[in-house]
């Protein structure tokens, strides 16, 4: 079977794919990912699992361009500078 | 070349990281192969001549170190079969081409150990080349490939230090024991200079051209000798290459090695060659019953 | 020389020969992850060595890897099961079973043990230890599960059985031979065993060679 190991660096990181390697069983698996990540102290903490369990998904739908979710659906600088004319406080050099 | 195939092409030579379930050309599929499995073999044939002298070794310190060196290529070949694995090509069929002769491994582990002072010579220098290509493959645009080659980097900062740490203690030794690292020098210079190859322009070369690698060999080379040429001779090694000099524009002059002989040695002809794949091919043989039996899917 | 050194001394040797034994796998083992693995193992057993002949060097006035290459053939104290040479794999993993078990029994006893620097480094080589328990206890179960692993592994236990039963002394033995019976579903012959003193012919090989580099420069050169 091949195995996938997720790895975590320090406590509080992330944990992050390290590799994969083949082993026959959860108990040899648990032997492999100690000496292949983890013999140098370089891990806190490992995740391992089959292959065969993780699904990947790599197709994501965006039709319609639903900006209006991210940050980048926004520009207020138009706005931003109107409201300041407006109010009197725009500052001459136009700087924010 | 198809639109599709350019268009891939341009997108490496900009940046583009491929992964593995990426359309590919099969052009750019194939040579990935060849090169990443041409490094796992090179990893596993170089445990051959250093395996011997763990047994040999002359300090518990020195034995440790070794045997842990030698372990890490070990590993590195593991990660990097994986690559290959999963690229469509298995582990068993790598295996079987590298002892059959089909596949090939790099000059450097055709040639045979003499004594402690190749021990130290390889570790050192052998390593320090191998780390130079390997720092510019972390760029390769097969980002599963570049992943690998991380660990493997951060992994073999310790084996150029054991290296240098062994021929420093050799060096400050006897007079017996210079020698010892000297004789090692002379002989391992000539397989040193080989190692990066020919000077292949970078745009010429198939393997640049699709960002496999990212650096020209005569680059590589002089890399090499620009680090380690003073680290050698500030020692009071000398080094068996009378034209080897760096010029006013930083560019080190050697005497050209002889390319055929490259060839030769690489594909099977060297002085090593034939002995090391024997007895991979017998140590395989011996070793057989076991992988079947544990790993059915990759034996 | 003390028996405490005599003991110290004992317990290194067989650390460090099986652990060279050990470490002649690296790079051919049966395939490569558990070639990484079985280095390490490898590895921890030398250092187990190491640890020991410092603590006995300090007692002896002398120096670790003086005490690992230096002495006459006679001098080491290993156990016979231990010289043997790399043996195949079947062997490997049944002389690492028996000597990982025996070991557990005289690493408990060492515990124990009134003098604290002994006990001390019995329980760190004790933690260390497990993990190869558990990993020979893994190779035990998978062998033992296919006809072809069975039939090699059964036939290396006997073959070693008389060896694994000199690792022990008469006190700790017992132990050893009772847990030995409740694992294997298999019997094993009533034999004698064969015991520390004799060396196999192999060791003297073995210390040739592992000492050729050594004594190609005078005493007390630098490497």
């Amino acid at each position: 079977m091949i195995w996938e190991v997720f790895r975590q660096e320090r406590k509080g990181q992330p944990f992050v794919h390290g590799g994969s390697f083949h082993a026959p069983d959860g108990a040899f698996a648990d032997a492999y990912a100690r000496e292949f990540y983890a013999r140098r102290q370089e891990s806190v903490a490992l995740w391992i699992v089959p292959r065969e369990a993780i699904t990947a998904i790599e197709e994501f739908p965006d039709e319609f361009d639903l900006k209006y979710r991210r940050v980048d659906g926004y520009s207020i600088k138009e706005r931003l500078r109107e409201a300041r004319e407006r109010a009197g406080t725009a500052s001459s050099d136009g700087a924010r | 070349m198809d639109a599709r195939t350019q268009e891939f092409l341009d997108q490496v030579q900009a940046g583009r990281q491929v992964e593995t379930g990426d359309w590919m050309p099969d052009e750019y599929r194939a040579r990935l192969i060849k090169f990443i499995e041409m490094h796992g073999n090179s990893e596993l044939m170089g445990v051959l001549p250093e395996r011997d002298w763990i047994l040999r070794a002359p300090t518990l310190q020195r034995k440790l170190a070794l045997t842990a060196k030698i372990q890490d290529e070990v590993g590195h070949c593991q990660l990097i079969y994986r690559v290959v694995e999963d690229l469509g090509k298995p582990r068993h069929q790598c295996l079987d081409d590298l002892v059959s002769g089909k596949s090939k491994f790099h000059n450097v582990f055709h040639y045979p150990t003499k004594s402690w002072g190749d021990v130290g010579v390889i570790a050192w220098l052998v390593d320090a080349a191998a780390i130079i290509s390997q720092k510019a493959l972390l760029k390769c645009s097969y980002a599963p490939y570049a992943r690998v080659m991380k660990k493997v980097c951060w992994e073999e900062s310790f084996h150029i230090l054991h290296g240098r740490d062994t021929v420093l203690a050799m060096v400050t030794g006897t007079p017996a024991q210079f020698e010892l690292v000297q004789e090692a020098l002379n002989r391992w210079w000539g397989p040193l200079m080989h190692f990066h190859g020919t000077p292949i322009p970078a745009e010429e070369d198939p393997m640049y051209v699709w960002r496999i690698k990212s650096q020209g060999n005569e680059d590589a080379r002089q890399q090499f000798l620009e680090g380690y040429v003073p680290q050698i001779l500030e020692l009071g090694l000398e080094l068996p290459d009378p034209n080897l000099r760096r010029g006013d524009d930083g560019v080190w002059e050697y005497t050209e090695p002889d390319w055929d002989e490259l060839m030769s040695v690489v594909t099977g002809h060297g002085p090593a060659s034939q002995e090391r794949l024997a007895f991979r091919r017998l140590s395989r043989a011996e070793v057989d019953w076991v992988a079947k039996v544990m790993l059915p899917e990759a034996a | 020389m003390s028996d405490r050194a005599r003991l110290l001394l004992e317990l290194a040797d067989d650390e460090l020969i099986l652990g060279w034994r050990n470490s002649e796998w690296t790079g051919i083992a049966p395939f490569l992850e558990e070639d990484v693995a079985f280095s390490s193992i490898a590895q921890n057993e030398i250092g187990h060595a190491r640890a020991l002949y410092e603590l006995a060097a300090r007692e002896l006035g002398t120096d670790a890897d003086a005490l690992a290459f230096d002495r006459t053939l006679e001098e080491y104290r290993s156990a016979p099961l231990v010289e043997l040479r790399r043996l195949e794999w079947a062997r490997t993993i049944a002389r690492h079973w028996l000597y990982e078990t025996a070991d557990a029994v005289r690493l408990e006893a060492l515990k124990a043990s009134d003098d604290p620097e002994i006990a001390g480094l019995a329980a760190k080589m004790d933690r260390e230890e497990t993990y190869h328990r558990i990993h020979a206890e893994m190779w035990l179960d998978r062998l033992l599960a296919a006809p072809e692993g069975r039939t090699r592994l059964e036939e290396g236990l006997r073959e070693l059985w008389p060896y694994a039963l000199g690792v022990l002394d008469d006190e700790l033995r017992p132990v050893f031979v009772e847990r030995v019976r409740a694992r294997l579903p298999f019997e094993l012959p009533e034999v004698e065993p064969v015991p520390r003193g004799r060396h196999e012919a192999e060791l003297e090989e073995l210390l040739g060679e592992m000492t050729m580099v050594r004594r190609s420069a005078p005493t007390g050169a630098r490497w």
